[in-house]
C-alpha cells in the first residue's frame, strides 16, 4: 500500500518534473554566468529548491546588492508559500514531527496545487505518496541544475548566444501569471515606474526594495474587494 | 570571485534556504496560533510577488539595449497566450534573428 502510494506520486510528479527541468538547467546556466561556481548553483538548488526565487537571488547577486537585501527578495517572492502552508495543514495533520519537515521543504506550488486536488478527491494523503511526487521532481532538479551549470561554463560570450535576454523574459513570465490577482495592473505599473525613478536617483539595487514596497503599499490602500482568492499556482514552478 | 566573496555567497544562500523554509512552514505555524490575517495585510501580501518581480523586468526593458527590448515584448504578447517556456523561446530567437541577421 505504502509502496504503491509511493509510484502513483511519482506517477502524478512526472509531468511536473519534465515541464521543470528546463528551468533547472537555465538557473544552473545563468548561475554560471552570474558568478556562481557549479557546487554554488547546484548548493542553492538543493537547500533553497524554489526556482523563480533562486533567479531573483542570482540575478541580485550579480548586482551586487547587499546580502540582506538579497535573502529579503527571496523571502518575498517565496512568501506565497505561507498560504500553502497554512492550506494544507488541514491535509498533512496525521504527518510525524519528522514527515511535516519533509513535507514542508518539498512544498513548491505544483505539490501544493496536487495535494489540494488529491484531498478534494478524498484520495487519503499519505506520506508516501507526497515524498514520491516531491522526490521525482526534487531530484531532478538538482541534476538540471548541475548539467545547466556545466554547460554554462563553456559559454564564452552569453550575449552571442542570447542568455542575457532569458532572465526579464522569465520574470516577466512569472509577473504575468499572477495577473489573475487583484490590483495586479496598477500594482505592476506602479512598481515598474517606481523603479525606473530610484534606478535614476537612488540607483541599483535600491530600486528593487523601492519599486517593491511602492506597489505593495498601494495594494495595501486600494479598496479592499469583496471575494476571498484563492492562492494563484504557476504550472511549471518549482 | 575571491574567497571571502565566495564565502559570503555560501551564508546568503543559507540564509535564503532558511527564509524559504519559513516560508513554507510559516502558514502552518500561523494558522495553529492566529484566527485570521487582517485583510489589508492579506492585499498586501498578495501583491508582493508582482510588486517585487516587476522591479526586475521594468528596468531591465529600458537598459537591456533595443534588441531586448523588442525580445521582451514579444515575448509578452506570447505570454498572454502561452505559458513561460514559449515566452523564452519567442524572446530568445527574436533577440538571436536581431543580433546575428540584422546588426
Amino acid at each position: 500500500m505504502t509502496k504503491d502510494d509511493f509510484w502513483q506520486g511519482v506517477r502524478g510528479g512526472f509531468p511536473v518534473m519534465v515541464s521543470a527541468a528546463p528551468f533547472g538547467a537555465l538557473f544552473g546556466a545563468l548561475a554560471v554566468d552570474n558568478g556562481f561556481s557549479v557546487f554554488d548553483a547546484v548548493f542553492m538548488s538543493a537547500t533553497v529548491y524554489a526556482g523563480a526565487s533562486q533567479m531573483v537571488g542570482l540575478e541580485l547577486f550579480g548586482h551586487n546588492v547587499q546580502p540582506w537585501l538579497i535573502v529579503l527578495s527571496i523571502f518575498a517572492v517565496n512568501f506565497r508559500h505561507i498560504l500553502y502552508s497554512a492550506s494544507i495543514a488541514r491535509h498533512i495533520r496525521h504527518f510525524s514531527g519528522l514527515q511535516k519537515f519533509f513535507a514542508f521543504f518539498l512544498l513548491v506550488d505544483p505539490q501544493y496545487a496536487e495535494t489540494e486536488k488529491r484531498a478534494e478527491r478524498g484520495e487519503p494523503v499519505t506520506f508516501a505518496w507526497y515524498l514520491g511526487f516531491g522526490m521525482i521532481i526534487y531530484l531532478p532538479w538538482q541534476i538540471m541544475t548541475l548539467l545547466g551549470a556545466i554547460f554554462g561554463q563553456m559559454i564564452g560570450d552569453p550575449k552571442a548566444i542570447g542568455l542575457d535576454v532569458l532572465l526579464p523574459i522569465y520574470f516577466m513570465g512569472l509577473v504575468l501569471g499572477f495577473r489573475k490577482r487583484d490590483n495586479w495592473l496598477p500594482v505592476v505599473a506602479v512598481s515598474s515606474l517606481a523603479s525606473i525613478a530610484a534606478m535614476h536617483v537612488v540607483g541599483s539595487p535600491w530600486h528593487v526594495s523601492i519599486g517593491a514596497i511602492a506597489g505593495i503599499l498601494l495594494a495595501a490602500c486600494m479598496p479592499l474587494s469583496k471575494r476571498h482568492e484563492e492562492p494563484v499556482t504557476l504550472e511549471h514552478e518549482v | 570571485m575571491d574567497n571571502a566573496e565566495h564565502m559570503q555567497l555560501i551564508y546568503v544562500i543559507l540564509a535564503a534556504a532558511v527564509a524559504t523554509f519559513l516560508t513554507r512552514i510559516g502558514g502552518y505555524v500561523m494558522i495553529t496560533q492566529m484566527k485570521r490575517i487582517p485583510p489589508r495585510m492579506e492585499a498586501a501580501l498578495n501583491a508582493v510577488p508582482a510588486a517585487v518581480l516587476s522591479t526586475l523586468v521594468a528596468p531591465a526593458f529600458l537598459s537591456g539595449g533595443w534588441d531586448v527590448a523588442v525580445a521582451m515584448l514579444v515575448a509578452l504578447v506570447i505570454g498572454l497566450r502561452f505559458s513561460s517556456l514559449w515566452m523564452l523561446l519567442a524572446g530568445w530567437l527574436v533577440v538571436m534573428a536581431i543580433r546575428h541577421l540584422l546588426v
